[in-house]
C-alpha cells in the first residue's frame, strides 16, 4: 500500500467518526464484546497485554486514526480485518475498550517481579 | 504372541530351512488345479470381517499352556546383555509379543537395572525416556508391542529424533508365520517391523540369533550414544525370546561397550572460524543443542567471554546461563558481522525471517534478519547423518565456514584458537563490548518485567503471574523446569534465574503434541533420584493426548508439580483459523464457543484436577483468581515435597 493511500484512508476514517457524532460514539463495553468475538484476544490477551503471539495493545492503544488503516491494510504477522468482517464502528468500540484498560502497576511495586 | 514347542526336535535354523523347502514344494502345485479352484464362485465377503472366536480368544483369554522350557530361556541371556549397559529404567506398556523378555527382566533380572515403569501408552513410555535423558544424559530402554505398539510410539520417537535424544526401543515380533497364533498376534507381526521408524531412527536391526542379538544391542547403544545422538530400534523375534539357549557349538558372549569419542571439527576449519570471530567487530554466538552436558555450558561461557560476544540461546538445551550479561534476544543477529551457529536445528530461520502471508494462504514472504555481508559459521554434528524423507533438516542455508562435528567436542579447540587469534590491538574493543552488553542486558530485563506486569491481576490469570507465583513458591528449592514454556510466552526463560544445566531442558524437538506431560514425568523420575524438585507448565491440549501418564507418575511415586496452562483451546491452531478466515475476508465461525469451531476445549470444560485425582495425584482447581494461586501453590509444593505428584488447573490468558 502506498503511503498516500494509507494516509487518505486514515483521514477518512478519522473524519467519519468525528462527523457522525454521538450516533457512532465508541462504546468500550461493546468493544470488549467485539474484541472477544473477532479474536483479538487470541494473540494479544483478553486485556490487550500481549505476549508470545502478539504485541501489547493496551494501555495506551494505537489512536483510531491509525488503527483503522492498519487493520485494513496490514499484511504482516497481523492478518488484515476488512470492512465485511469488522466494521469501522466495531474498530472504534474496540479501540475504546483498549483505551479504557487501566495502566498496570509499576513492576517495581510487585515483589514477585523484583527477585 | 508366540506359541512354541517346549522341546523342539529341530532348531530354529533347521526349521526355517525346512519351511523354505516346504514353500518351494507348494509352489509346484499343478497350475490346472489352481485355476479350477479360482473358477469356483466365491461367497461375497464384507470388506472388514469381525475377528473370529479363535482370534478373540488368542488376545483376550488366558494364554494356553505353553509347556515347560527345557534349559535357560533365550530372553534370560538378553537380560544379561541389557544389564551390561547400565540402563536404570524401562518405561513400557506390557504386551504379549515381548512376554518372553518381559518375564526374564522382572523375574530372572529382579526388575532392577532396568526397572519396569508401567505406562498406559507407548507414546508415554517414549516421552518418559526422552525427558529422563535430558536430565541424566543416559538413555532408557522401552519395550514396544509388535506392529501396534510401535505405531503408538512413532510420534514420540520422531520427537526424540528431532531432539537428538538417544533411546533404545526394543520391539516384540513373531516372525514365524507357520507357528505363531493366527488372528490378533498375526496382525501384530510384520515382515520388516522397524520400517515404520527407519526414517527417524539412527539404526535398527532384527537379530536372528542370541549372539546376533548381543552384538546388535551393544551396537545399538553405541550408535545411539555417539553424537549426533538419536533413537535406535531392535526387534526381538518371539521365538528367539522364548526358546531355550542352544549352543550351536559356540559359546555366547557379550561384547564390551566402549563409548565412541564424539567427533571434533577439522582443525583447519576451526582455525578459520576462530580468525573470523577474533576479527569481528560484533560477533554473535547462536546455540540450540550445543551443550550436551553441563560442561558444554561452561565452555560456551568461556568462548563468549573471550570474545565478549552476545549469545542467543534457542533453548533446545540449557546452553548458556540466562543471568549472564551476554545472554541476548534473537534480534542481536541484526547487527552481527560474524555469526557462529552451533548445533542449530534451523540455521535458515536464524538468519532469515518469514511472514505467513502468502497469496491464498500459500507460501511466505521472506527477508534477511542480518545485514549484508555477515559471515556465517556452522558447527553441527547433523552434517554427519542424513535422511531424506522427513524434513527435519529444514531449509538449506549457505554459510562461509561449515564444520561437521560435535559442537561441545569442538569447543575446547575453538576457544584456544580464538584466544590465539585475538590481536593485542583488539583487546580494548572487546572489553568495550562487555560494557555495552551489560547495559543492554539490564535494559532488556527491565522491559521484560514491565511486560510481565501487564494484566498482572487479570482473570483468567496472566501466564506471567502464574509463572512468577510458581517461582515464588519453589525458589529456595533445587528446581528444574521440565518442558518448553513457549506456550506461555517463555516467561520462565525470561524471568527465572536459570544458571544450571538442568534448570531448563528444552522441548519435544519435533513439536509433536502430547510430549509435555510425558517428558515432564521422565525428567521428574530422574530428578527424584537426584533430589531435585521438578515443575512443568503443561498445556491443556497437550495433556489430553495421553493423560494416562498421570497414573504412571502416581504409581511410581514420581514427585512433580504440574501446572495446567488451561487456556481452553489448541491455541496455535485457533490463531491459524482466525488468520485464514481474515485473509479470506470471512468472520470465523465460533459455533457455541469463544474459539473457532474445532479449536476450543470448552463446553464442557475439562476438570483436570478431577482427572488427576482419579489417578492418584494431589490436585486443585480450577483456579481463576490470581489471588488464589499462592495458597494453592503452597499446598501443592508441600504435596510434591512429600513425594507425591501434584497438579493445579489454572485458567489462564491465551499466551
Amino acid at each position: 500500500m502506498r503511503v498516500s493511500n494509507l494516509l487518505t484512508t486514515a483521514a477518512l476514517a478519522a473524519g467519519f467518526f468525528v462527523t457522525q457524532g454521538s450516533a457512532f460514539a465508541a462504546d468500550a463495553q461493546k468493544g470488549k464484546t467485539a474484541y472477544a468475538k473477532y479474536g483479538c484476544w487470541q494473540c494479544h490477551g483478553y486485556l490487550g497485554q500481549g505476549g508470545g503471539a502478539g504485541p501489547k495493545l493496551a494501555p495506551e492503544p494505537m489512536p483510531l486514526v491509525a488503527l483503522v488503516p492498519f487493520l485494513r491494510h496490514t499484511n504482516g504477522a497481523m492478518p488484515p480485518y476488512m470492512e465485511p468482517v469488522l466494521s469501522d464502528a466495531d474498530i472504534a468500540d474496540i479501540q475504546a475498550y483498549l483505551a479504557s484498560i487501566p495502566k498496570p502497576a509499576d513492576y517495581k511495586s510487585i515483589p514477585l517481579l523484583n527477585q | 504372541m508366540a506359541r512354541k514347542d517346549s522341546n523342539p526336535k529341530v532348531g530354529r535354523r533347521q526349521f526355517l530351512a525346512g519351511a523354505i523347502a516346504a514353500g518351494a514344494a507348494s509352489a509346484m502345485t499343478p497350475p490346472a488345479a489352481n485355476a479350477a479352484e479360482a473358477a469356483k464362485p466365491q461367497p461375497r465377503t464384507p470388506s472388514a470381517l469381525p475377528p473370529s472366536a479363535k482370534s478373540m480368544a488368542a488376545e483376550t483369554h488366558p494364554p494356553q499352556d505353553m509347556g515347560r522350557i527345557g534349559g535357560t530361556a533365550g530372553s534370560d541371556f538378553m537380560v544379561d546383555v541389557i544389564k551390561t549397559l547400565d540402563i536404570k529404567y524401562m518405561p513400557s506398556n506390557c504386551a504379549s509379543s515381548f512376554r518372553g523378555i518381559h518375564e526374564s527382566l522382572i523375574d530372572y533380572g529382579g526388575n532392577k537395572m532396568p526397572e519396569f515403569i508401567s505406562c498406559m501408552h507407548e507414546e508415554s513410555a517414549i516421552g518418559i525416556a526422552h525427558g529422563y535423558y535430558k536430565i541424566t544424559g543416559k538413555p532408557l530402554l522401552s519395550l514396544c508391542h509388535g506392529t501396534v505398539g510401535l505405531q503408538h510410539a512413532t510420534m514420540a520417537i520422531y520427537n526424540a529424533w528431532c531432539d537428538r535424544v538417544p533411546l533404545i526401543i526394543v520391539g516384540g515380533n513373531d516372525m514365524d508365520a507357520a507357528h505363531r497364533p493366527p488372528g490378533v498376534p498375526t496382525y501384530h507381526a510384520a515382515q520388516d517391523i522397524n520400517a515404520i521408524v527407519r526414517d527417524y531412527t539412527k539404526w535398527d536391526d532384527m537379530p536372528v540369533s542370541l549372539q546376533h542379538y548381543a552384538q546388535s544391542m551393544v551396537r545399538a547403544y553405541k550408535i545411539a550414544m555417539t553424537p549426533p545422538y538419536g533413537p535406535v530400534a531392535i526387534s526381538l523375534d518371539a521365538g528367539l525370546q522364548q526358546e531355550p539357549i542352544r549352543s550351536h557349538g559356540e559359546k555366547l558372549y557379550i561384547p564390551k561397550y566402549v563409548p565412541t569419542a564424539p567427533p571434533q571439527g577439522d582443525t583447519g576449519a576451526v582455525k578459520e572460524a576462530a580468525r573470523l570471530l577474533a576479527q569481528a567487530q560484533n560477533p554473535v554466538i547462536v546455540v540450540d543443542r550445543a551443550a550436551r552436558t553441563p560442561n558444554g555450558m561452561n565452555l560456551l561461557v568461556q568462548l563468549a567471554e573471550a570474545l565478549q560476544a552476545r549469545v542467543v540461546d534457542q533453548n533446545g538445551r540449557m546452553n548458556f546461563p540466562k543471568t549472564h550479561y551476554l545472554s541476548s534476544a534473537p534480534g542481536v543477529v541484526a547487527n552481527a558481522d560474524v555469526i557462529i551457529g552451533m548445533e542449530l536445528s534451523d540455521f535458515w530461520n536464524t538468519v532469515n525471517s518469514f511472514t505467513d502471508n502468502g497469496v491464498n494462504g500459500i507460501g511466505t514472504t521472506n527477508g534477511p534478519r542480518t545485514k549484508q555481508g555477515t559471515k556465517l559459521i556452522s558447527i553441527s554434528s547433523m552434517e554427519l547423518i542424513s535422511k531424506s524423507n522427513y524434513q527435519d533438516f529444514q531449509r538449506f542455508q549457505e554459510v562461509d565456514v561449515s564444520i561437521a562435528g560435535d559442537a561441545e567436542a569442538t569447543l575446547p579447540a575453538l576457544i584456544e584458537a580464538v584466544k590465539a587469534a585475538i590481536p593485542n590491538a583488539g583487546k580494548a574493543a572487546i572489553a568495550k563490548r562487555a560494557e555495552a552488553a551489560k547495559q543492554s542486558y539490564a535494559q532488556a530485563l527491565a522491559r521484560t518485567r514491565e511486560a510481565a506486569a501487564l494484566g498482572w491481576d487479570a482473570s483468567p490469570i496472566s501466564t506471567a503471574r502464574m509463572v512468577m507465583e510458581t517461582y515464588g513458591a519453589i525458589k529456595d528449592l533445587d528446581w528444574c523446569v521440565a518442558n518448553a514454556p513457549n506456550g506461555i510466552s517463555n516467561w520462565p526463560l525470561r524471568l527465572w534465574p536459570m544458571e544450571k544445566y538442568y534448570h531448563h531442558i528444552g522441548g519435544s524437538g519435533g513439536a509433536g503434541q502430547g510430549y509435555g506431560p510425558q517428558g515432564a514425568v521422565g525428567a521428574a523420575l530422574a530428578n527424584r533420584d537426584l533430589g531435585r524438585f521438578t515443575v512443568a507448565f503443561v498445556g491443556d491440549g497437550d495433556l489430553m493426548y495421553a493423560p494416562g501418564v498421570l497414573w504412571t507418575a502416581a504409581k511410581h511415586k514420581i514427585p512433580l508439580l504440574m501446572l495446567v496452562h488451561n487456556n481452553r483451546g489448541w491455541h496455535q491452531e485457533l490463531m491459524h483459523l482466525q488468520r485464514t478466515a481474515n485473509f479470506r475476508n470471512r468472520v470465523v465461525n465460533l459455533g457455541q464457543d469463544t474459539a473457532p469451531v474445532g479449536c476450543g476445549i470448552m463446553n464442557p470444560d475439562v476438570q483436570y484436577e478431577k482427572l488427576a485425582e482419579s489417578m492418584g495425584w494431589w490436585a486443585k482447581g480450577p483456579i481463576k483468581d490470581p489471588r488464589q494461586l499462592a495458597p494453592a501453590l503452597r499446598e501443592a509444593v508441600a504435596a510434591v515435597k512429600s513425594g507425591q505428584p501434584a497438579l493445579l488447573n489454572v485458567w489462564t490468558q491465551p499466551r
